[in-house]
Order: C-alpha cells, then sequence, then structure tokens
C-alpha cells in the first residue's frame, strides 16, 4: 500500500504513568510507537498488566498520555481539551468493549442510532434507515427492538459492533471483544468485524489475548511490559 | 471536526434523561411524588394565607377608608424658646381636642379628587352623641355624610341589612345592633343629644358595618344635619379617600401630609396592629415556603446522586461514544426539571384538591364557607416555574458529578 498523506493513526515514544509525582507513581507504557494505516485489521496482544488497555484507552482518547505525540490523521492530540478530544472521538472512532456495554434502557436499535442521536440531536430517517441495515447485516434483523438484556453475549456483542460501525469510523477499537464469548459465538463476532472491514474499509484495532483471533489478522503487534515486543505482518491470515 | 456539537436541541438529552428516569421506576415515582406533596403544601398554604388576608383586610376596609385626611391637633405652642444654654422646666396641660373643620375643605376636595391613585372622596362630619328612644339612652358615633360619596368609599349600599339607604333631610342610618338595643324597626324616629344641640330622625336603613362594636354605635346622618349637631355649620372634621391600590396608603399619605396642612392618617397605621400581625403571617408562610422547597431540592439531588452512581457505566458509554461533557450534565439538569415539572404538575392538582376540601368541609356557624380560598392560575404557574427551577438547581451538583466522571475508569466498573 502507497502511502497518501500521513497516517490513521500514529503514536511515538508514548509514556503513560500512573499517580504523577506520588509516591506511589507508576509507568506502565515505555515509550510505545507504531502507526496504523486506512484500512489495516491489527491485533494488539500480549500478557495480562503488559499496558494493552491502557494503550487502547490512549489510542480511544478515553486516557490522556503522560509523554510522547499522539497523532490522528496528522493532527496531535496531546493538547487538545475534554471537549476536543470528544469531537475527534465522534468523527474517527467506533467502540466495542468486552462487557457488550449496551444501554440497557435502549433497545438494540435505539443503541445504534445512539451515536446519531447525540450529534444532531435528532435521528434523522436516513440514520435510521442505515441503522437498521446495519443490524441485519449483523443478523439481527428480527431482534431490532429487544433490549440488550432479552439479547444472548453474542448478540449484545453484534449490536455493538453495529453501533461502532453505524456512522462509518476509519477506525474501531475493539477490547478483548469476544472475551466474554463462548466459542461459537466468539468466531461468529470476529468473522462479522473481518466482514465488515472488508466491506467498509474500516481499520480495526482489537485487543486480545486469544492467539487464535490474533493469527487471523493482517499485523499482529505484541505489547510485553509496556513495550512493544514485535510488531509484524502476518502474510498467513492476509487472503 | 469542529462540526457544532448540537444541531437539533437537547433531542439527545431529552431522549436520555427520560430514559434514564424510567428505568428508575420506583426511586422516580417516589421523588415525584415527594415533590408533588411539597408544592401541594405550598400552594396551599399560598391560598390559604392569600385568601385569610384578603378576607381580613376586607372586612377591616370595609368599614373604613384608606386614607383620611383632619385638621392637624391642637398643641401647645411655648411661650418662648428657652434661651440656649439655660433649661427651662415647663408643665404643659395638653390641649383639648375640640371638633375643628378642616379649613377650606370644598377646595381641597376637587384637589384630591385630582390626586393620582385615589379613586373616591368623601368629605365627612363626625362626633360624639346620644341616641335616645323612649327610656333607652345609647352613646353613638354621629357620621354626617353625603351618601353618594360614603357609598364610594366603604360600599355602604352593599351593607344595608334592612330597609332601604336614603339620606334625605332628617333621615338617618344606624347600625343593627343599635336598632336592636333601641327598638328601632325602619321608619321609626329616634332622637339624637350632643353637647350643643338635638335633633331628630327617622330611620331608614340598617347596616351591617362586619364588626359588632360598630353596629352598635354608627348613626349616619346628612352631612348637614350633623354639621348643626356637632356645631360646626359648614364644616368638616375629615375627608375620607378610597384609593385604587390599598397597599399605596401609607406612602400616599406621608406624601399628602407633607403638602397639605393636615393631619393624614392610612389605614396601616390606623390598625398597626393588624398590619404586623399580617406582616408576621406573610414572614412565617414564606419561611415554611422556604423551607418545604428547601427539602424537595434536597430530596431531588439526592436521588439523582444515587442515579449518577447507579449509571456510571452508562455514562462512561456515553462519553466514550461521543457524548460530551456538556451532553452529560444537560442530560441529568434536564432530569431535574423532567422531576420537578412532573411534581409540580401533580402538586397544584393536589393543592386545588385540599382547596376544594377545605371549602366544602370547613364552614362557619353560619353554615357559609369561612373565607373563600382560591389558587390564582398565576400563583400556580409561578409556583410550578419555581419548583421546575428548584428542580433544576438540585440537578447542578450530582449533573456535575456525572460529567466529570472519567469515562475509561467508569467503562471498567
Amino acid at each position: 500500500m502507497t502511502r497518501a498523506g500521513p497516517p490513521l493513526i500514529e503514536l511515538a515514544d508514548i509514556r503513560k504513568s500512573y499517580n504523577v509525582g506520588l509516591a506511589n507513581e507508576a509507568e506502565v507504557l515505555h515509550g510505545v510507537s507504531f502507526a496504523v494505516e486506512r484500512g489495516e485489521f491489527v491485533a494488539l496482544i500480549g500478557p495480562s498488566g503488559s499496558g494493552k488497555s491502557t494503550l487502547l484507552n490512549i489510542v480511544g482518547l478515553l486516557e490522556r498520555l503522560t509523554a510522547g505525540s499522539y497523532r490522528i490523521q496528522g493532527e496531535e492530540t496531546s493538547g487538545l481539551d475534554d471537549a476536543g478530544l470528544t469531537l475527534r472521538r465522534r468523527a474517527v472512532l467506533g467502540f466495542v468493549f468486552q462487557f457488550h456495554h449496551l444501554l440497557p434502557a435502549f433497545s438494540a436499535l435505539e443503541n445504534v442510532t445512539l451515536p446519531a442521536l447525540m450529534r444532531e440531536g435528532r435521528v434523522a430517517a436516513s440514520q435510521l434507515e442505515r441503522a437498521r441495515a446495519m443490524l441485519a447485516a449483523v443478523g439481527l434483523g428480527n431482534d431490532m427492538h429487544k433490549r440488550p438484556g432479552e439479547l444472548s453475549g453474542g448478540m449484545q456483542q453484534r449490536v455493538a459492533i453495529a453501533r461502532a460501525l453505524v456512522l462509518q469510523p476509519p477506525l474501531v477499537l475493539a477490547d478483548e471483544p469476544t472475551g466474554n464469548l463462548d466459542r461459537a459465538s466468539s468466531d461468529e463476532v470476529f468473522v462479522l468485524m473481518r466482514r465488515m472491514h472488508a466491506e467498509l474499509h474500516t481499520s480495526f484495532l482489537i485487543v486480545t489475548h486469544d492467539p487464535r483471533l490474533a493469527a487471523r489478522c493482517d499485523r499482529v503487534i505484541e505489547l510485553v511490559d509496556g513495550r512493544i515486543e514485535s510488531d509484524q505482518q502476518n502474510i498467513a491470515a492476509a487472503c | 471536526m469542529g462540526r457544532p456539537i448540537m444541531i437539533g436541541w437537547l433531542g439527545f438529552e431529552a431522549r436520555v434523561a427520560v430514559r434514564f428516569l424510567r428505568e428508575g421506576r420506583m426511586q422516580t415515582v417516589l421523588i415525584i411524588v415527594g415533590v408533588a406533596a411539597g408544592v401541594a403544601v405550598v400552594a396551599y398554604i399560598s391560598a390559604l394565607i392569600s385568601g385569610l388576608q384578603r378576607n381580613t383586610l376586607e372586612k377591616t376596609l370595609g368599614a373604613q377608608a384608606h386614607l383620611s385626611v383632619s385638621a392637624r391637633d391642637d398643641v401647645v405652642i411655648p411661650a418662648r424658646e428657652p434661651l440656649p444654654g439655660s433649661a427651662a422646666l415647663v408643665q404643659t396641660q395638653p390641649r383639648v381636642q375640640r371638633p375643628r373643620s378642616i379649613g377650606n375643605w370644598q377646595s381641597l376636595v376637587p384637589v384630591l379628587e385630582a390626586t393620582p391613585l385615589v379613586a373616591a372622596v368623601s368629605p365627612m362630619v363626625s362626633g360624639a352623641g346620644l341616641a335616645q328612644r323612649g327610656e333607652a339612652t345609647k352613646s353613638i358615633a354621629l357620621m354626617g355624610v353625603d351618601l353618594d360619596r360614603y357609598d364610594r368609599i366603604v360600599n355602604l349600599r352593599s351593607k344595608v341589612v334592612q330597609g332601604e339607604a336614603r339620606l334625605g333631610p332628617g333621615e338617618g342610618i344606624i347600625g343593627r345592633e343599635l336598632a336592636d338595643d333601641l327598638g328601632v324597626r325602619i321608619g321609626d324616629r329616634i332622637s339624637l343629644v350632643t353637647g350643643s344641640s338635638s335633633d331628630s330622625l327617622r330611620v331608614t336603613a340598617l347596616v351591617d358595618l362586619g364588626v359588632r362594636e360598630l353596629n352598635r354605635r354608627t348613626v349616619i346622618v346628612p352631612l348637614r344635619a350633623a354639621q348643626s349637631l356637632v356645631g360646626l355649620p359648614g364644616g368638616a372634621t375629615g375627608i375620607d379617600l378610597a384609593l385604587t391600590d390599598v397597599w399605596a396608603a401609607k406612602t400616599l399619605a406621608a406624601e399628602l401630609a407633607q403638602r397639605l396642612p393636615y393631619k393624614v392618617e392610612s389605614w396601616q397605621e390606623a390598625n398597626a396592629q393588624l398590619v404586623s400581625a399580617l406582616n408576621a403571617q406573610s414572614v412565617s408562610t414564606a419561611l415554611i415556603r422556604s423551607v418545604v422547597m428547601v427539602v424537595v431540592v434536597l430530596g431531588i439531588a439526592s436521588v439523582l446522586v444515587v442515579s449518577v452512581v447507579q449509571k456510571q457505566r452508562e455514562i462512561g458509554i456515553l462519553r466514550a461514544i461521543g457524548a460530551t461533557r456538556g451532553q452529560m450534565l444537560r442530560v441529568f439538569l434536564l432530569q431535574g426539571a423532567i422531576v420537578g415539572a412532573l411534581g409540580s404538575l401533580l402538586g397544584v392538582l393536589l393543592a386545588t384538591g385540599l382547596i376544594k376540601a377545605f371549602t366544602t368541609f370547613v364552614r362557619g356557624s353560619d353554615g357559609l364557607p369561612l373565607f373563600s380560598i382560591s389558587l390564582p392560575p398565576g400563583l400556580a404557574l409561578a409556583i410550578a416555574g419555581i419548583a421546575t427551577l428548584c428542580g433544576v438547581l438540585a440537578a447542578v451538583a450530582p449533573a456535575r458529578r456525572a460529567a466529570a466522571l472519567d469515562p475509561a475508569q467508569a467503562i471498567r466498573l
């Protein structure tokens, strides 16, 4: 792939410490650098405690970095205030969490229209249509009026994927998206993400500790003790 | 990037706020009922006290002028001023206050009539005397008036309980109790005696002035008859004024007293005790109202604080998928407003019911309602508005907490 313009996201020498200035100050990321280009499907693996989730939160603009540089589409983010971060999050990112994290008081369809609602203050007919289509695409065309509590774990995660993708962000961040699912649902969800990637050319950055899943991603970044241990293209997975 | 954060105003916030409240079910119902109870108490007390005060004022002002102008009291003028640096020991006997006419009252009347806020002007002659009939003698308060003018001051015609108000020469109107004491019926004659003169009159009407003591003493005669009985031919001892705004009486009295060489007394000064009682009542009502409102605010606030804690995860998700701090703040402010508005709607209905019950079941010895109380729509609206505002105020602290939640931490919970 030839590069046209800056990468989608670019992290350079990211450091993250907790309890800065206190006696128990602890650095969990010790200078992490990598970039993700448009259309990549990347796994971020590593043992627990290696800093994967922290790194994902930083990429997701949910946590601030202590030192280093994080650029989204060429724009430096470290100087942005909360409102600025929120706007970038809206424009660029979709989230899929381990524990589904749907709003229990809203139906599947309403959960998927939430991003449009919070952006525009209303759900336009075209947005509603797109949300329906997205739910149909993830195989929930018949369950879109059910509340999350009435859906199985795998179904909830598919709703979450539909919600993450509905506004077609360039990058979806997934934190152990299959961590809470049985093997069959887990496969289903993963296949769905690959399909969406193929159809929408959305970049994915997936945190997982499941080597089976990592093996099916195009690129695998391994994080150990807050440092990148390896970062390589996965020839086998690229179809 | 750089898109406006909100286009459809509060669409997202309203949807989420309503959903959160509905999800809270019992909690939401309880706090709305709590707000309703508070609003009902405030509305009911406001209506009750204003009804009570209006009733008291009507009774008081029904039989007296809002402002009365009279000649200044006679005072003793010292023979000479004590020299500077010396003290004079003086014993002064206060002057006798003889009946005195207001100088030049005929030209004062049009001046007063042209004064702003003055609705009616009635010159009068008052004095003391005795009423006699047969062997009965009663002390009376004699009033000489022009009936049409006086009617505009105290609405005398509406107070007639028997006969027809008429004040021709030799005619008079007397209080109901006085008629009983003297055994007088309409058309009967009674004799009036004052220090200087005597006369007789034919009773044309009996009036009820609302106060028994007044009914026992009042005798109203034509101005001319009173002038001769009191010994002030062509004079007037006072001028009564009715105002368009009763509460303006005090300031207008001060203003007139400065401009005119007469004594001007407002009804507030004549009823100082009543006015201070009314004020005390208003102050304690305000106190009760504010305490109830504080309780309402605390109730709403505590429910919302709990709700923010319960909804940390949801708040975190919403923030992660792009809700701004402002949006989260408004979601909770709106919840406060909704609880306040629904509660006050229910509360106003409840208060209307209470007022209905009061007017239906609480009755005087005559079977009529003690006094009329009602909840004017304006007052109901104002109370509902204030309660809604209180809801928003109560939500400020919880809403700020929700807005300040760290999304990364909230999601992890």
